[in-house]
């Protein structure tokens, strides 16, 4: 029972005294209502906006937030009022709809704000009036696909577990996946565009030779044309037998419009390679020979545009076959009449109604071939009648097809802006995530050098000095990640200090090829040790345990490649000075497994410098950017073999 | 024959041309056609408004009290902006008590029963009135009511005919779902119990005395009468 009308209950109650005295049995007893409270005004307080109502009028729905006794969760006992945080311009419409019964969806409204409030009080969309749902329920389709679309190019970049049947599939549907991908892309396309010109040249006359008539290129050369032919459709074959091999679902895959394409444009010559020899069936030999054109259909894949068009047909295919049929419908309409009309005229060409179809057609298009013309005034008249329609005939259908060609189009066009834009976007967010992990880091220098202040009681670097007032929430956070590190007995660095570390690292297990067993020794080392040995970066200050440090962090580090696991050995072995970044052991990272710290070092000359720095503090070096390949490149990788995280570049 | 054909098609064509020459002169407001426009329905005032007696008078005319037809009023007016209901109004308010059946037919006759002075519309004080009555009112007034409900013609006399009417509409709302299967005789035979009961001097109709005599002699009846008192 819409329960809008519950003001009429009582009115139905009284009426139904109308029954009474035709009733045969007793009634049964009437629901007493105990609540008999007086109908009070309720203030809701809205961010500061205030609403008042009847609680009656609140009571009208019990199933949403404000009819039901969950807003006493809401309810502020200083001010006696009902008090939500939430947007009261949004409220409007919300409380208008427990006032009037109807839901109305305001256009200014971002979708997924109004959606976020329609949840938050308990109320179900779908009771948004007529007046307002199909405006709301197409503007949630177009959030939804605009949704959609970002969540499909994320998944490209996921997946790391595939096997070799899922890459190829995936090779093959986005070709900028990989460079085989856009190589076999390019491929393909450039044969398929080879067989069709092929096509069309074999049929060109190619000049006479000396006994013989001016014959087409294709009967000249046919030897040419055949292998031409011949190595164009195994480029095809292979092609589709790989699809077809790739296809996560062969059934499917078979019964897709681009696998038809496909078989229909090889068939042909298969079919003829069987049939040559047989003289009567040379006919449909001939006519197999025009399924070929089907190959330039194979263009689709390469084309968005072309794909567009063809999806914008499939989708107006109602206003398609309305404009056929009226066309039709005119069609025989004008032709029967200009038949009657012209019947009368000597040496008419309008000997029948189907071949006065063709007038009529020719006309209506307004083609105008003139090879048939009326020649009777009243054939003249209704000829004439016959061209003004059939303009207007066709113009009416097609602004349709025009305006949903363009709503596709926009839409991919707006696709391929965002993946545009997705690259400034995620830097920006790389920006800002880096910004809340330096912040942590800095603050933590910070606290740090103020402990080795108190402890030594030295002067240092104004800079260091300024100790920024944080705001309590970022004192709350970075305690968290404090503990997060002493949880996993390890520390955040930023990425100066671990390229730092692992350039030792590497000096020192150059020469030792047993890095094994300094691991032992150094993981006995506690968290509060390792935490001193992060003062190696403090210029000129010699600290007691300064004298190890230079080992420490190597050790440390070596100790966590060796909990990582077993490919280690290989990479530290390999160190040698100028390996490169390797493009493949990122992928490797990737797959979760160790953390490779994989480092190029340009030449010799460059190490002293750095093996200068190991006592001296790494940020004195000029920083490295990370993304200029030359110099050290670090891969910094977390490994998701539990709590090993090594160094964290971004959190 | 064949010159006939032409002849013919010739007129056509001919009287083809006058027509459309006769529309392009209408397009330019040259030829004035004989329909009148309905300029006049644009004028039309969209909704009768009403505005109810004063409080105080309702008051006075009525058993409610301030606050009750205060209550009264605000649900009214939400309902019908316009403080009016008319007859389709009222149907479809009524419908939606009885979702299974077809209460359109009863809907009419309490629309009726409510219209007093039978404008075909009820304004809020005639609701008002009708429910004083109802809610308010003294077991006399009730019956009275209830007599004047089943008496479709307002002549003084309940037929077989017009009960019929009221109890194949009563019915009607019970709609198609029922247990034990509404038959299409069960109207009927209820209405000879009515009259059975009722009509003491088997003339065939009920008259307002025989009715409420016979009410107040039944006990049920009396009993269901108090049923709805606490409603507002």
């Amino acid at each position: 029972m819409a329960t809008g009308v519950a003001a009429w209950l009582p009115f139905a109650r009284a009426a139904a005294i109308g029954w009474m005295p035709v009733a045969n049995c007793p009634m049964p007893i009437a629901p007493r209502d105990n609540s008999k409270k007086q109908d009070e005004l309720i203030i809701l307080n809205v961010s500061g906006r205030r609403f008042q109502t009847w609680r009656t009028t609140l009571d009208r729905y019990p199933d949403t937030l404000l009819g039901s006794s969950e807003k006493d969760f809401f309810y502020n006992e200083e001010i006696k009022e009902y008090f939500f945080d939430r947007d009261p311009d949004a409220f409007r419409s919300i409380l208008n709809f427990y006032r009037t019964g109807k839901l109305h969806y305001p256009r200014h409204e971002c979708i997924s704000a109004y959606d976020e409030e329609l949840t938050f009080f308990g109320i179900i969309p779908e009771i948004i009036g007529d007046c307002c749902y199909e405006e709301y329920k197409d503007r949630k389709r177009e959030n939804l696909e605009r949704l959609q679309d970002d969540q499909e190019e994320n998944m490209d970049l996921k997946m790391p577990n595939m096997n070799f049947r899922e890459t190829m599939w995936r090779a093959f549907e986005n070709p900028h996946t990989s460079t085989m991908a856009l190589v076999f892309y390019y491929v393909t396309g450039f044969f398929i565009a080879v067989s069709v010109i092929t096509n069309v040249v074999e049929t060109v006359p190619c000049g006479a030779t000396a006994n013989q008539k001016d014959m087409p290129c294709g009967e000249r050369y046919t030897v040419a044309f055949f292998c031409m032919d011949t190595a164009c459709v195994m480029i095809f074959t292979v092609e589709y037998l790989l699809r077809l091999f790739a296809a996560p679902s062969r059934y499917r895959f078979m019964r897709s419009v681009m696998s038809i394409i496909d078989v229909v444009a090889i068939l042909p010559y298969y079919i003829g390679l069987v049939m040559t020899n047989n003289e009567d069936v040379s006919g449909a030999f001939v006519t197999l020979r025009v399924f070929r054109v089907f190959r330039i259909f194979k263009f689709s894949r390469h084309s968005q545009g072309l794909r567009i068009l063809g999806y914008t047909l499939k989708s107006c295919a109602s206003e398609l076959g309305f404009l056929l049929f009226s066309l039709t419908m005119a069609i025989i309409i004008f032709a029967t009449v200009m038949f009657y009309a012209e019947k009368g005229s000597s040496s008419s060409k309008f000997t029948s109604i189907p071949a006065s179809f063709w007038y009529t057609i020719v006309t209506m298009t307004t083609l105008g071939y003139g090879d048939m013309v009326p020649k009777t005034i009243a054939g003249k008249i209704f000829g004439s009648i016959c061209s003004l329609s059939g303009v207007l005939v066709i113009a009416l259908p097609v602004p349709v097809i025009v305006s949903n060609f363009s709503r596709i189009y926009h839409q991919n066009q707006r696709a391929d802006k965002r993946r545009a834009q997705k690259k400034a976007r995620l830097a920006r967010i790389r920006i800002a995530k880096s910004g809340s992990a330096n912040a942590f880091l800095q603050s933590k220098r910070n606290g740090l050098l103020n402990e080795l202040l108190e402890l030594t009681g030295t002067e240092e670097d104004e800079q260091k000095l300024t100790q920024k007032s944080i705001s309590l929430l970022e004192s709350q956070h970075h305690h968290l990640l404090h503990c997060l590190e002493k949880t996993t007995a390890h520390e955040f660095v930023d990425e100066q200090i671990y390229e730092q570390n692992c350039l030792e690292t590497a000096l020192q297990t150059y020469p030792s090829r047993s890095p094994s067993v300094s691991s032992h020794d150094s993981s006995t080392r506690t968290c509060c040790s390792r935490k001193r040995k992060r003062n190696v970066p403090l210029p000129n200050t010699s600290l007691p345990t300064t004298h190890s440090t230079h080992q420490g962090p190597l050790q440390e580090l070596s100790a966590i490649h060796i909990q990582c696991g077993d490919p280690l050995s290989h990479t530290a072995s390999r160190s040698n000075l100028n390996l490169k970044t390797d493009e493949s052991s990122r992928i490797n990272c990737k797959s979760g497994r160790i953390t490779t710290a994989i480092i190029s070092l340009p030449t010799p000359p460059a190490l002293t410098p750095d093996g200068d720095g190991l006592h001296g503090p790494p940020q004195r070096r000029p920083p490295q950017p990370p993304s200029h390949p030359p110099p050290l490149s670090i891969q910094t990788t977390t490994s998701s073999a539990g709590a090993n995280i090594v160094k964290v570049s971004a959190l | 024959m064949l010159s006939m054909n032409l002849e013919g098609l010739e007129m056509i064509a001919v009287l083809v041309v006058v027509v459309l020459f006769v529309k392009v002169l209408e397009q330019f407001g040259l030829l004035e056609s004989g329909y009148d426009d309905s300029v006049e329905d644009e004028l039309e005032l969209s909704a009768v408004r009403h505005r109810p007696e004063g409080l105080e008078q309702l008051e006075a005319q009525t058993r409610f009290s301030r606050k009750e037809l205060q209550i009264l009023y605000r649900g009214f007016k939400n309902e019908c902006p316009s403080g009016v209901v008319n007859e389709d109004t009222f149907k479809d308010i009524y419908a939606q008590f009885f979702p299974q059946g077809d209460a359109s037919t009863y809907a009419h006759f309490l629309f009726n029963a409510f219209d007093t002075d039978h404008n075909g519309s009820v304004s809020f004080e005639d609701f008002v009135m009708g429910l004083s009555i109802l809610l308010r009112g003294t077991v006399q007034e009730k019956l009275n009511w209830a007599f004047n409900l089943y008496d479709i013609n307002k002549d003084g006399y309940i037929t077989k005919e017009e009960m019929l009417d009221i109890m194949k509409a009563i019915y009607d709302m019970m709609g198609k779902c029922t247990y034990p299967v509404l038959k299409e005789e069960t109207p009927r035979q209820h209405v000879e119990v009515f009259f059975q009961k009722m009509d003491k001097n088997k003339d065939g109709v009920v008259t307002i005395d025989e009715f409420i005599d016979c009410c107040q002699n039944d006990e049920n009846i009396m009993r269901s009468m108090h049923l709805f008192e606490n409603v507002l």
